[in-house]
């Protein structure tokens, strides 16, 4: 089996030593049509059996998930930006032009460059993004490479999966995650995150989250046809000047060879809590293990030369 | 809508996708708000002035669709000379009764017609004071007049025979300039200062609706029921309704008012109601001393024009479905077994009557008033003065436990030891563990199968209550009380099945669909019969049953048939997916545009074509004049679409069966931080109010009380929490109660992000966390701003999470209509926790006392009339 580490992969199954294998199978999640109602979140639990994550009131909007973890695979982030404040006349500091948003045609407009899916709002506009995001299921997935059980795998579908029944909890997948998914659950001390709901996948059926969605925000399929569906939908919000959208996780060329799981995004995806350019932590494990092989022996070289020079 | 409606809201993303524009109309920023392309913040409880600027701009502008007002609508009616507006009387119309409170419709006719007497009759024996009460709990008269426009259901109320009409619009009595004349004033600078809509996103909006309609577009509005939650809520959705129908928006596809009704099955359940004033189909409930038979009770809609004329038929089939072979031409087809209206029975008038132990028992299924309804102290008062009360439900609701855990528990207002109320808990099977049908908001019957058994003692309500009544005909059936005779005559015989004994639900929906003469399951309404041949549990869903298949269980998915989906479900009346379809068409019958055609006369086979069931008689043409004195459906002219109606036309004037007045007009929330800016007349001269200490009102305008609140839902949770504030999945989600202010009220009372907060109006004050948040705007009325404080109201004390509920701070003030409150009120706000036990008491009684809240009458709060 030769496994490669980074760069652009094609077929990330077959070079998991599948010789027979279904297409990849990954979520493109497209975020301008979530209306943030989180039925994902739950049809992940109520499938899953993940269990609650607390009852706490963050005070971030309407996000009380916070993030992904050991009990949340599933994640809709909130995010309130205020394009122009609501008391822009009211002499606070910080306020845009008041009469914001009116328009010749008198049909609601857009607000102004870079700022196009804000919702015009009174005197001023706003944006509150949403997005459900999830285990990216990368193509080069540094969890699985350092897994030291052999617990985390690549399925034939091309996803990324914990077994909990072979995980000892080491935890070394949890900092080798370049998104910050994969967890322990403390009160278990096993790692777990999102399995693309790998028993529907083998009966043929979609997973729960994005069987609940009902605006298909999360899409499911192959992962070269959701990438053309994703394509064609971000020339589609181009066209309509909605310059601010973009993918993220698409692209094969970046440095987690494209994720399984990707997104349409309206704003850079720091503000979604996402990292901007991601890259598979394991990307230098070959020149490290150089490296470490070069340091040693260097190493015995001084040693070598230590002990022949007191034997002088 | 995206916020209560999720599931339904994808299809507003999937015409959005299409390019539809979306205009969201809301007092909070919602996950509506964030998709949609415009949001308009409105002060909670100003929408009449809102739509009625709305109005006044396509009148004013020439821009109504005159092609299908002229002969769809009464615009052209001629109103009796009588009528005075509302203009006129500074905030009234002619007719009202000040002493009553009500009005008397005689001067809001039709020139030269009756007032038709169902809604005009007097019933002196019955006649009480001003909004009192008589010692049976109810003030008949006022019922009488209030509920006319709900028992005359889809139907309408009859008016007697055709108006004269000026086709030209002309004249200073047609309804068409009465309309422009009292919207006259509902200007956008008059919008601004009464909703906070700034001038130009008004414009915004009308330009977009206005460009939207017509030949070639069309607009749909809709609204969930916190819409109706208002003193003037019905007129509201008047405002709606006239709106649409002057941009020739109604009967159309894509077009219409969508009344998002809540979940499940409030659509089923006024169909085949649970309210107290209405019988299956909107048939309405008779009343004692005007009902005495049959035929006085048919009297007022039987020989009328339109389909409402054959109300005998609906009437007898429906007996012959209660009360089978007892029911007989001969006893009147035991007419008399049915029960009668003595009063008002409504909701809000029983809790009254519970508290002065007038009422001793109480059925809830499925409903937690404790925390859903309004002034929930008075629902608990109410409920802690019973003999016996049965709860039906999912879980442990407050509704049930209130006796030992509720508010007045904890201040001392209650004392569980002095409480004699017997509480039964039935746990309830959920939708899953039963089969049934659920009404939807387009009227459309979807067949749920049994997913599983419901566990443990959990039954469903069919169960239950088929069970209940054969265990009381058991007890009473060696009785030889007359009393007892409709409890023993009912046709109570449904197979059951299973490890439950549960009935049938496919017996039932056929019993509903209606049999004929030969026991076979009807096809379609116009097959029932007077003569008692017939039967019928609900005449609007006959033909669910056609065929004797369950056609509410049909699942042809939408890719399989063309776009009116006719074999998805079945949606009453007749299986018809749009409602007045005939106007789909203009009158000479062609469709109104390529683009929107729907329904249209097809001369060579002399009949109406389409793919729905065209909603008229299938093979009157367009040019069909009726005989003279016609009556019934054969009344009906070509060009006459709303056949419900008697006149046949759209009614954008209500001569009949409005209590509040034959137009909507802006009246202030009964606790309002400003003073009326059309009118001196502040409230709604007949709102109901519900006299009792434990519902005193704010004075309006108080500084004590600066603040506006209005409660709504959020999509994490359901109602009032029962279902999901119990359940871990969904209490993580939103896990705390709390409220939601603008940076600038934050600012004004030193409220910080994330703290705890109290809120207080004159009937409690409870604490939350406090969201401070761009979503909650500062409106600019004129020279000053108008704050909100948005309240969540899901949760009590009971569940995962609790905490006080904001239901308990709503005032009870209803509309005259239709008996619902009004959500809005008025509210102070400060940093940290409330007090508690009895110096909560002191705490509000101090802000009653500050405010000036009347002792004496506490519930009229400081207004004029």
């Amino acid at each position: 089996m030769t496994h490669s580490l980074h760069g652009r992969l094609d077929d990330v199954t077959g070079d998991a030593g599948y010789a027979d294998h279904p297409k990849r199978k990954g979520f493109f999640t497209d975020t301008s049509v979530c209306i943030g109602c989180k039925a994902c979140e739950v049809a992940c639990k109520e499938w899953n059996q993940v269990p609650d994550d607390g009852f706490e009131l963050t005070g971030m909007s309407y996000d009380n998930t916070q993030a992904l973890g050991a009990s949340t695979w599933r994640h809709v982030a909130f995010v309130e930006k205020p394009v122009h404040p609501t008391t822009a006349d009211l002499g606070l500091p910080g306020m845009g032009p008041p009469g914001f948003g009116t328009h010749e045609s008198g049909l609601p407009q857009a607000a102004p460059a870079g700022e196009d899916q804000a919702t015009a709002s009174g005197d001023g506009a706003l944006r509150w993004l949403m997005s459900s995001d999830v285990c990216k299921h990368c193509t080069h997935a540094a969890c699985l490479d350092v897994c030291p059980t052999g617990s985390l795998f690549r399925t034939e579908f091309g996803t990324v999966v914990v077994q909990p029944d072979i995980c000892n909890g080491c935890g070394y997948c949890v900092p080798a995650c370049p998104y910050g998914v994969i967890d322990l659950r403390k009160e278990d001390g096993r790692a777990f995150k999102c399995t693309l709901c790998y028993d529907r996948l083998k009966e043929g059926q979609t997973p729960a989250c994005a069987q609940a969605c009902p605006t298909e925000s999360i899409q499911f399929g192959d992962v070269d046809e959701l990438r053309q569906r994703a394509d064609a939908r971000l020339a589609e919000l181009h066209d309509r000047g909605v310059d601010v959208a973009r993918l993220y996780g698409r692209d094969p060329e970046d440095g987690v060879g494209g994720d399984g799981a990707f997104f349409l995004l309206l704003d850079e995806p720091e503000v979604y809590g996402l990292p901007p350019d991601p890259v598979v932590t394991t990307r230098d494990i070959g020149s490290i293990w150089k490296h470490v092989g070069a340091a040693a022996a260097t190493l015995v070289g001084i040693g070598v030369v230590s002990f022949a020079g007191r034997r002088r | 809508m995206a916020e209560a409606h999720p599931v339904g809201f994808q299809w507003v993303m999937e015409a959005k996708r299409r390019g539809a524009t979306i205009i969201h109309v809301d007092p909070r920023f919602t996950r509506t708000s964030a998709v949609a392309d415009l949001h308009v913040p409105i002060r909670a409880g100003s929408d009449i002035a809102f739509l009625g600027g709305l109005v006044n701009h396509v009148l004013s502008n020439d821009l109504d669709f005159r092609e299908y007002v002229v002969p769809y609508t009464n615009a052209a009616a001629i109103i009796d000379e009588r009528f005075l507006d509302t203009e006129d009387l500074d905030g009234f119309f002619s007719g009202f009764d000040t002493e009553r409170g009500h009005y008397d419709p005689e001067s809001w006719q039709y020139d030269g017609t009756e007032a038709a007497p169902a809604a005009g009759q007097r019933d002196p024996a019955q006649d009480t004071g001003p909004h009192g009460s008589s010692p049976d709990g109810g003030d008949s008269k006022d019922l009488h007049e209030s509920a006319a426009s709900e028992s005359h259901g889809s139907g309408g109320p009859p008016v007697e025979g055709k108006p004269p009409r000026d086709e030209t619009l002309q004249h200073p009595r047609c309804v068409y300039q009465i309309l422009k004349r009292h919207f006259a004033r509902y200007t956008p600078e008059m919008v601004q200062e009464v909703c906070g809509i700034a001038p130009e996103q008004f414009r915004q909006v009308a330009d977009a609706l206005t460009h939207n309609s017509g030949r070639e577009r069309t607009t749909a509005f809709c609204y969930a029921v916190g819409w109706t939650h208002h003193s003037v809520g019905s007129q509201m959705i008047r405002t709606a309704s006239i709106l649409q129908t002057l941009l020739g928006n109604i009967g159309r596809p894509g077009g219409g008012i969508m009344a998002l009704r809540g979940h499940a099955s409030i659509q089923g359940s006024t169909d085949i109601p649970t309210l107290f004033n209405i019988l299956p189909g909107y048939l309405p409930m008779p009343h004692a001393a005007q009902h005495q038979d049959l035929d006085s009770y048919v009297e007022g809609d039987a020989g009328k024009t339109g389909f409402w004329g054959n109300m005998r038929a609906y009437a007898v089939s429906l007996l012959k479905s209660y009360w089978g072979d007892a029911a007989t031409a001969g006893n009147d087809f035991c007419f008399d077994y049915l029960p009668r209206l003595t009063g008002d029975h409504s909701t809000y008038n029983t809790v009254k009557g519970q508290i002065e132990g007038r009422s001793k028992g109480y059925f809830l299924v499925g409903e937690n008033p404790a925390v859903g309804s309004a002034n929930g102290k008075m629902q608990r008062l109410g409920m802690a003065n019973l003999d016996w009360l049965v709860v039906r439900d999912l879980q442990m609701i407050e509704s049930a436990t209130f006796w030992k855990d509720g508010p007045e528990i904890a201040t001392g207002e209650l004392v569980t030891e002095e409480i004699g109320t017997e509480v039964f808990f039935m746990p309830a099977a959920s939708h899953v563990e039963k089969a049934g049908s659920f009404t939807q908001t387009q009227r459309m019957l979807q067949w749920r199968d049994k997913a599983v058994e419901p566990p443990g003692d959990a039954r469903s309500e069919l169960q239950f209550y088929y069970e209940l009544g054969q265990r009381i005909r058991e007890k009473l059936k060696d009785s030889t009380d007359e009393m007892d005779r409709p409890l023993l005559d009912l046709t109570w015989d449904y197979p059951t099945e299973g490890p439950l004994h549960e009935p049938d639900g496919h017996a039932v929906l056929r019993e509903i669909n209606g049999t004929g003469p030969d026991g076979r399951a009807l096809s379609a309404y116009t097959q029932l019969e007077d003569d008692g041949s017939t039967s019928c549990g609900c005449w609007i869903y006959c033909g669910v049953y056609a065929d004797e298949v369950n056609q509410a269980r049909r699942r042809k998915p939408h890719w399989e048939q063309d776009y009116v989906a006719s074999e998805w479900g079945w949606v009453w009346p007749a299986n018809r997916r749009i409602l007045y379809n005939r106007a789909s068409a203009a009158p000479d019958g062609t469709p109104w545009s390529e683009r929107k055609r729907y329904m249209w006369w097809d001369a060579e086979q002399h009949t109406w074509a389409g793919s729905d069931v065209v909603d008229f008689i299938a093979d009157r043409p367009p040019d069909h004049v009726p005989d003279e004195g016609a009556t019934g459906p054969d009344a009906i002219g070509g060009q006459d679409p709303f056949i419900m109606q008697t006149d046949g036309k759209a009614w954008l004037y209500a001569p009949l069966g409005v209590a509040d007045g034959p137009l909507p007009t802006h009246y202030e929330p009964p606790e309002s931080p400003i003073h009326n800016p059309l009118y001196r007349q502040q409230n709604n001269p007949s709102r109901r109010k519900l006299d009792h200490p434990a519902n005193p009102i704010n004075p309006s305008y108080s500084e004590v009380f600066p603040y506006v609140f209005t409660t709504y839902r959020l999509t994490e949770h359901h109602t009032a929490g029962a279902m999901s504030r119990t359940l871990p999945y969904l209490t993580e989600l939103q896990p705390e109660p709390f409220c939601e202010v603008s940076r600038r009220l934050a600012e004004e009372r030193g409220l910080t992000h994330g703290d705890w907060v109290t809120i207080v109006t004159a009937r409690t004050a409870i604490e939350a966390r406090v969201l401070v948040t761009d979503r909650m705007r500062s409106l600019r009325l004129g020279d000053r701003f108008v704050e909100h404080v948005g309240l969540p109201y899901h949760w009590g004390p009971n569940g995962l999470t609790t905490g006080d509920s904001p239901n308990d701070l709503v005032n009870v003030t209803m509309d005259p209509n239709v008996y619902i409150q009004d959500k809005v009120g008025t509210c102070d706000i400060r940093p940290g926790r409330r007090p508690r036990g009895p110096a909560l008491t002191s705490y509000v009684e101090d802000y009653r006392r500050r405010a000036g809240v009347d002792t004496a009458d506490p519930t009229n709060g400081r207004t004029e009339g």
